[in-house]
């Protein structure tokens, strides 16, 4: 059975943000672009149940547009990934139109899978939306914030943490949606042949149109972008470590009122 | 008329803060208040729900809403949403709200935006809402399409908790857990020990980083918490090195907070970090580097050595609160 894991090309966390002039979004110009790093545990546990023999072939899927993503998915395919499909799309879509054309593109490529794996989040606009939204339209259980997976044949025990160190144990009937969280592998690097060898693995393309999703299926848009306020400069706080101590309890007492 | 669903989250018969903060907000927009809540006792937060403002409780007072099951809470919830067409709908950021509305959202065909730090809401049900962006570099306004319920989780903390003006007495309304063969099974759920709040809940939280100097030192961080009432929380460096929990780590790879005071200490304040944190009202640096990136953060900072200045402070608080 097939494992097909999306992914998601995001500015690298150490990228500047500028934004347009017109405020509608961040300015491309000299923006790095990675795969999503939650992708990565979704990936690496794709590949290891693959090797593991839980499954049959791992399909890398991303969408955004082309030229640029495909990027992402030749690092999946230099990890060790099958093959790939990018769904050409534009740069604003929201969860719920991007939830609809992968689940569109799995459908696409026969729509049995035994697991569908994301990252628990992209760190771009921090949503965490997409995963439990392609669950919705792929009819099948989900579960997110994933620290360890056991797959069976017909089930898989995963473990999420939640709030306050809580654990949750779900068992989810096959076919699955997970959303993977750090703790749950290590994800391997490409190696030298392998990204040699990903050159050469095939990358299919499928418009918007082919995966039945279009612009009306957005919900979501972001505009009126801001740059954060500036803050004012820090106040330090000199003596000796006990005079510090005492200013600074002072302080947060009297001054800024939060103690 | 336009009305507000707020979906309200309770521990040992109150509301919790994030809920009241959600109720305060809905309350300014003049709409009618509906509020679910979820779990035994449930149907006891009549009273508290009226003393809010609430209309309308709709409450499931059924232990089978005891754990979190994500399939069992998306076909009750999406179920009330489709019945009640509220324009609006309010829950926290919290890992609960932000497992189960995006399935809900998909599931009836509306919008969902969470992690929001502002929202304003009109008398016609209309909403504006801001949220951080790429880790907090900047922000941006949410407008919703085609959204018949506006979903919007609200990140806890940033909302002021007013107080309601006339309290009313709440019509209830209880909902049964459907009888359904489910595909998600909740096997086991182990509570964490600490028995305090979660990082991204915390109204003050005391972070450690590597200039702890050994794990050993944490001690220190949690006597100092315990005099603020604070959650500990900790840098990436000393949960990868295996001191503490990757449940204690803030920042990318961690959790986002944006507490009232955030006081680190022996934290160098890697972008990674500051990304999970720079959203706090107040920040206090402690660190030997007086060029560490922290303090270009922070509204009070101290160069000297954490592991110092920690216990003097605890003290200097214990004073400061026992008088």
């Amino acid at each position: 059975m097939k494992i097909y894991v999306c992914i998601k090309q995001v500015p690298d966390t150490e990228t500047k943000i500028k934004l347009k002039a017109d405020n509608g979004g961040i300015d491309p110009t000299g923006v790095k672009w990675v795969m999503n790093p939650y992708d990565e545990f979704a990936v690496e546990e794709a590949l290891k149940l693959k090797e593991g023999g839980k499954a049959t072939s791992v399909t890398v899927i991303t969408l955004g547009p082309k030229a640029r993503v495909v990027e992402a998915l030749r690092t999946a395919l230099a990890m060790g990934a099958d093959d790939a499909v990018v769904v050409d799309a534009p740069e604003d879509l929201d969860p719920s139109a991007t939830a609809k054309a992968l689940a569109g593109a799995i459908k696409a490529e026969g729509g049995d899978f035994k697991f569908v794996l994301t990252g628990k989040l992209a760190i771009d606009d921090n949503a965490a939306s997409v995963s439990q939204m392609l669950a919705e339209y792929l009819q099948a259980p989900h579960a997110t914030v994933v620290s360890k997976l056991e797959a069976g044949d017909t089930n898989a025990t995963i473990e999420r943490e939640t709030e306050g160190g809580t654990r949750e144990v779900l068992q989810l009937t096959l076919p699955a949606v997970i959303a993977a969280n750090k703790g749950l592998n290590m994800p391997r690097y490409a190696s030298l042949p392998g990204i040699m060898k990903a050159k050469k693995k095939p990358v299919k393309e499928l418009t918007l149109e082919a995966v039945g999703a279009s612009a009306a299926d957005i919900r979501v848009k972001f505009k009126n972008y801001q740059l954060p306020p500036e803050k004012p400069a820090v106040k330090m706080i000199s003596g000796d470590s006990a005079a510090q101590a005492q200013t600074l309890a002072k302080l947060l007492r009297e001054e800024a009122k939060v103690i | 008329m336009a009305h507000v669903l707020v979906f309200t989250e309770f521990a040992n018969g109150q509301l919790k803060k994030g809920s009241l903060e959600l109720l305060s907000a809905a309350r300014k927009s003049g709409l009618k208040i509906q509020a679910l809540a979820l779990g035994t006792g449930a149907k006891g937060l009549a009273d508290a729900l009226g003393k809010e403002g609430v209309d309308e409780a709709i409450v499931g007072d059924n232990a089978a809403f005891d754990k979190y099951n994500p399939e069992l809470f998306t076909e009750v919830v999406a179920g009330i949403l489709s019945g009640k067409k509220p324009e609006v709908v309010l829950a926290s950021s919290t890992m609960l709200a932000r497992d189960l509305f995006p399935r809900v959202a998909a599931r009836i065909g509306t919008g969902v935006t969470s992690d929001c730090t502002e929202i304003e809401i009109s008398s016609s049900g209309d909403v504006k809402a801001r949220r951080p962006m790429y880790a907090g570099k900047c922000t941006a306004e949410v407008a919703f399409e085609n959204s018949p319920s506006k979903i919007v989780l609200m990140r806890p903390n940033q909302l002021t908790i007013t107080p309601a003006t006339a309290a009313k007495s709440p019509t209830v309304e209880e909902v049964s857990a459907p009888a359904k063969d489910l595909k998600t099974l909740v096997k086991e759920i182990v509570k964490g020990t600490s028995g305090k709040l979660d990082l991204t809940e915390a109204n003050i939280i005391v972070a450690g980083g590597r200039g702890m100097k050994e794990p050993g030192n944490f001690k220190m961080l949690e006597d100092l918490a315990d005099v603020l009432g604070a959650t500990v929380g900790a840098s990436r460096a000393v949960v990868d090195a295996g001191w503490v929990p990757h449940t204690m780590q803030v920042g990318q790879t961690g959790k986002t907070v944006a507490p009232t005071l955030y006081i680190a200490a022996g934290i160098s304040g890697a972008i990674q970090h500051l990304a999970g944190m720079s959203g706090s009202k107040v920040i206090v640096a402690i660190n030997k580097d007086a060029n560490a990136p922290i303090f270009q953060k922070a509204t009070y900072g101290i160069v000297g050595d954490a592991f110092e200045i920690v216990p003097l402070l605890t003290e200097e608080f214990k004073k400061l609160l026992h008088h």
